[in-house]
């Protein structure tokens, strides 16, 4: 009886959790105006690809996509071999001020990403990069949070392994290349998905500071789209699945990693 | 084994040769107007082969910090469609780059608004203003053959004409609502040296007190435009039966309502609180400006001549049903036997621009947000206005402090 | 340990991004937030003034500011609590020993996670719509009056609440499921020895080992509340009435709006004290 109030309870759950995707969906297929019906449709009658073909035709957001798979790999590469280095040297190297400067580093966690957006956009400007692909990789690249996994991970590389190849005489950057970064492959991994979730899903920066629609990333067109076609729902809801369907997919995929990673980060409590 | 590489240099040399004396102009357009603008290019492009276009559709929701986050930004295009009363606000920025044109078959109420401090900086595109579309059918059985001249009139005819819901649709977050009516009164909003808020002025507070004694009084209903989820059909049930709105519902309205209602609406100029009518509107509408740091002056001042000519001003229209700018565009047969935009073209002789401040579109989205509180009963009228007035005031100290400074 | 040049051959791509966009910029707002840098001063740096603290005067005596800190405490003062309670229930339906396809479920619920917001504000603002949305159809059936979720002053935060909660219990569940799964069993085992019901064995054992999870769990997500931004920037614009005008989406319209660069950056000075307040509690409370 037990179990089956259990199982009641999160099937429920699951069907809340998943209704307003489920009629995303759903209104994506329909006809102009068949979203906005009382009662409300499921079920569109007929299904049809216009909203799709309108999205990719005339409003071009084949795009959007395209900038944002270009912004969210540049960056998730980059940031993914600028922070192992990082989280290396402070795992495996010492030097002076190395622990007050992983402190200090770690106390920017706190801060919100908005108190240096104002003057983060002059510095863009100043760098003639506004409007740029640069102008949203660049500040994505910089994440303490990876520096921090990363060395929290090398931390547990044993040290004799990295000072036998030093005696062979390999340089630091071929230990690095050879030695480290195949044994930090897992963490990269789970830092690399989580770093692509959240620049594919970055909103506000991106608003700020691209200017043409030919650069809008997917959550910026969206609702740029919201602002002109607000009456077309259909419409909407089809731009809705275009910019969920790639982290949905990537998330189907690599649960694992991403689950790992946010148990990972809240262990430090 | 010479073959290839002369192949693949012949390629190179035809495919990656381009005419290095194209220009290619950046042209922001914005809402439905920036739509429509690509569909008119073809043939301005024929007409010049060494210039090619790429127009940008910006909505008009956010146009205004589009607009500025480019400027600042660095990433101008070289011409855009620019709201005539944003234009003092690019200007005090130093944006926009003088203009020389013929003022003469131009509205002069709307050419007045693109000449701050005695240069012009914009040409006006199409022409805006805001007039009364009525319910004509609903209006005649309640007595009305014609639309009201005078306010007292017209608030009469709002109580006869009441359907299930209200009068008249006037959207609360929209500031069109005062400001047109302050029009009216002739309220001259700020003081006439532009530096402190005038709007606890009685004219003004006249103006103010009729339009929050509309929803007081049921008349319009205290709702803002995103609550209303299709408003063309809210006007063919008649839920209400009269809008403040522009030239582009006209086409939209040809559009969007159903065929029965055909010839059951109809267009009036604004209402006056005292003799002489119509009363005042907004010398509204879009102007074409090009920006200070453009590369491509000249071929933007061709564009500009283009959008300009009453034909393709015409062919605008029909798209968009946006008003030309140019009155003879209006002895065009479209627009002539057009019964709709006879009201405007009345209205439009009937103009008044707005204060040439740069933080005017601030002070109005303070305007409306007051009037909004006012009629949802958060605030008094007085101390709604004398609120306002300290807002204002205080948006125009930096304005001030510069006139002493210099 | 290895001592070495090349450690900071290794640190310094990383650093030097963090020093030029991030701590610059940081700093660059402190003394931004001490000026009237405004859209006159973009056109001639000249026309700037050094106010000192009067951007923080001005704000404190702005009652947009405290509408804005109202609405946003509220926010995470109600929305807070609520999405680590309804994180904490479905980790203990998840985790429960007598649930079947414990990964799929946790996969479900995760998704809205992932999920980009602005799509997502999208979405529920069409299911929020009071005539044809999908929420007030079926509260009909239960005999609820239409609610006009995004129109009206009093529903419309809770509105983005709901939302809100929708779209982050996973994040959490995930956290109190890992620390479910480190309380050990024989705990469990003991307490049923002693005869405690289910309820007290949630009472006695669960939630006090949970306790750290709980607090950082708790602290972190008001934290991240407060910088909400995206939901009412797409869904009411602040609206209506300003319900749901938060701290972030003012900086955003004083900042990049209007253009008063100066005193936006004093707003986001605030929110950052706010954020470190937050952060001190948390490490207050662990002790």
């Amino acid at each position: 009886m037990k179990r089956v109030a259990l199982h009641a309870a999160l099937v429920l759950g699951a069907i809340t959790t998943l209704a307003p995707l489920i009629w995303m969906v759903a209104a994506s297929f329909m006809p102009a105006g068949q979203a906005t019906t009382y009662p409300p449709h499921f079920i569109p009658r007929p299904a049809t690809l216009e909203n799709y073909r309108i999205l990719f035709t005339r409003l071009d957001v084949a795009r959007n996509v395209m900038n944002s798979v270009i912004v969210s790999f540049a960056a998730t590469g980059l940031s993914t071999i600028i922070n192992a280095m990082a989280g290396y040297a402070f795992a495996k190297f010492r030097f002076r001020g190395r622990d007050p400067l992983f402190r200090t580093m770690l106390a920017g966690l706190v801060i919100p990403a908005q108190v240096g957006m104002l003057p983060l956009f002059v510095i863009m400007k100043q760098l003639h990069l506004v409007n740029s692909y640069w102008a949203v990789i660049i500040p994505s690249m910089s994440s303490i949070f990876g520096i921090f996994l990363v060395r929290q991970y090398a931390l547990s590389i044993p040290d004799e392994l990295l000072d036998a190849a030093r005696i062979d005489g390999a340089s630091e950057l071929a230990i690095f290349g050879r030695i480290v970064l195949p044994l930090l492959r897992p963490i990269l991994v789970t830092f690399a998905v989580f770093m692509f979730m959240s620049v594919w899903n970055d909103f506000m920066w991106p608003l700020i500071v691209l200017s043409d629609d030919a650069k809008y990333t997917l959550p910026v067109a969206l609702a740029n789209l919201t602002g002109e076609h607000v009456q077309d729902t259909e419409l909407m809801m089809a731009g809705a699945v275009v910019t969920l369907a790639p982290v949905l997919a990537a998330f189907l995929f690599l649960q694992r990693y991403y689950i790992e990673g946010i148990t990972m980060g809240s262990v430090k409590g | 084994m010479r073959w290839p590489v002369l192949a693949l240099a012949f390629l190179v040399t035809a495919c990656g040769g381009r005419d290095s004396s194209t220009v290619t102009l950046k042209v922001w357009g914005l809402g439905r107007e920036g739509e429509v603008l690509k569909e008119l290019l073809p043939e301005f492009e024929r007409q010049h082969p060494d210039i090619r276009v790429i127009v940008q559709q910006i909505p008009w929701t956010a146009a205004h910090e589009k607009l500025l986050t480019a400027f600042v930004g660095d990433a101008t295009p070289d011409v855009a469609q620019i709201g005539n009363t944003w234009l003092p606000e690019f200007v005090a920025l130093g944006a926009l780059a003088p203009l020389t044109a013929d003022s003469q078959d131009y509205f002069p109420g709307i050419w007045r608004t693109n000449e701050i401090g005695g240069t012009l900086y914009g040409i006006p595109w199409y022409v805006d203003t805001r007039v009364i579309f009525y319910r004509s059918d609903l209006l005649a059985a309640a007595g009305y053959k014609t639309f009201p001249t005078l306010w007292t009139d017209w608030r009469q005819a709002m109580v006869k004409v009441r359907g299930d819901r209200a009068a008249i649709l006037l959207a609360l977050n929209e500031w069109a609502g005062p400001i047109v009516l302050g029009m009216g009164t002739r309220a001259p909003f700020l003081t006439p040296d532009g530096l402190h808020g005038a709007f606890q002025e009685p004219r003004f507070r006249r103006a103010f007190a009729f339009y929050v004694d509309l929803f007081r009084g049921g008349l319009a209903p205290a709702v803002n435009n995103a609550q209303v989820a299709n408003r063309y059909q809210s006007f063919a049930t008649g839920e209400f039966s009269m809008i403040l709105s522009g030239p582009w519902d006209i086409g939209e309205f040809s559009r969007r309502l159903p065929a029965s209602l055909a010839g059951k609406w109809m267009t009036a100029p604004m209402p006056a609180p005292d003799p002489p009518a119509p009363g005042l509107s907004l010398a509204g509408g879009s102007s074409l400006a090009i920006f200070r740091r453009s590369a491509h002056q000249g071929a933007a001042r061709a564009l500009i001549a283009y959008l300009s000519e009453p034909a393709v001003q015409v062919r605008f229209y029909t798209l968009t049903g946006d008003l030309p700018a140019r009155e003879s565009a209006w002895s065009d047969p479209v627009l002539d036997t057009n019964r709709y935009a006879a009201a405007f073209r009345e209205q439009l002789r009937h103009v008044a621009p707005t204060p040439q401040v740069p933080e005017w579109e601030q002070i109005v989205t303070a305007v409306a947000r007051y009037a909004e509180e006012t009629v949802r009963g958060d605030m008094t009228e007085d101390q709604a206005l004398e609120a306002l007035d300290r807002d204002v005031d205080r948006m125009l100290e930096k304005r001030r402090w510069l006139a002493r400074a210099h | 340990m290895h001592t070495s040049r090349a450690a900071y051959w290794f640190l310094a791509p990383a650093l030097l991004l963090i020093a030029a966009f991030f701590v610059v910029p940081i700093f660059a707002s402190l003394a931004l937030s001490a000026t009237d840098f405004d859209i006159y001063a973009v056109a001639s740096p000249a026309n700037t003034r050094f106010v000192g603290l009067g951007n923080y005067t001005e704000l404190l005596q702005n009652p947009l500011f405290w509408t804005a800190v109202g609405n946003t405490l509220y926010f995470v003062v109600v929305g807070g609590p609520l999405s680590v309670a309804v994180s904490l229930g479905a980790a203990l339906l998840v985790n429960s020993r007598l649930t079947k396809a414990k990964s799929f479920f946790r996969a479900v619920y995760f998704v809205p996670v992932v999920t980009t917001l602005v799509a997502v504000a999208v979405i529920w603002r069409y299911l929020y719509d009071p005539r044809f949305g999908l929420l007030n159809y079926l509260l009909h059936f239960v005999g609820v009056r239409p609610i006009d979720w995004l129109g009206n002053p009093h529903w419309a935060m809770p509105s983005i609440i709901l939302m809100t909660v929708w779209k982050n219990f996973g994040y959490n569940m995930l956290i109190f499921v890992a620390g479910l799964q480190a309380i050990s069993q024989d705990l469990y085992d003991a307490a049923l020895v002693d005869g405690a019901s289910a309820i007290q064995r949630f009472r006695h054992v669960t939630l006090p080992m949970l306790g750290p999870t709980f607090l950082f769990v708790s602290v972190t997500t008001m934290i991240g509340y407060t910088q909400l931004f995206s939901e009412p920037y797409v869904m009411t614009q602040g609206g209506p009435l300003h319900a749901t005008y938060s701290i972030v989406l003012y900086m955003y319209e004083e900042g990049f709006r209007w253009w008063h660069l100066g005193y936006a950056a004093s707003i986001a000075f605030v929110l950052f004290a706010l954020v470190l307040g937050g952060t001190l509690i948390q490490r207050r409370l662990r002790r």
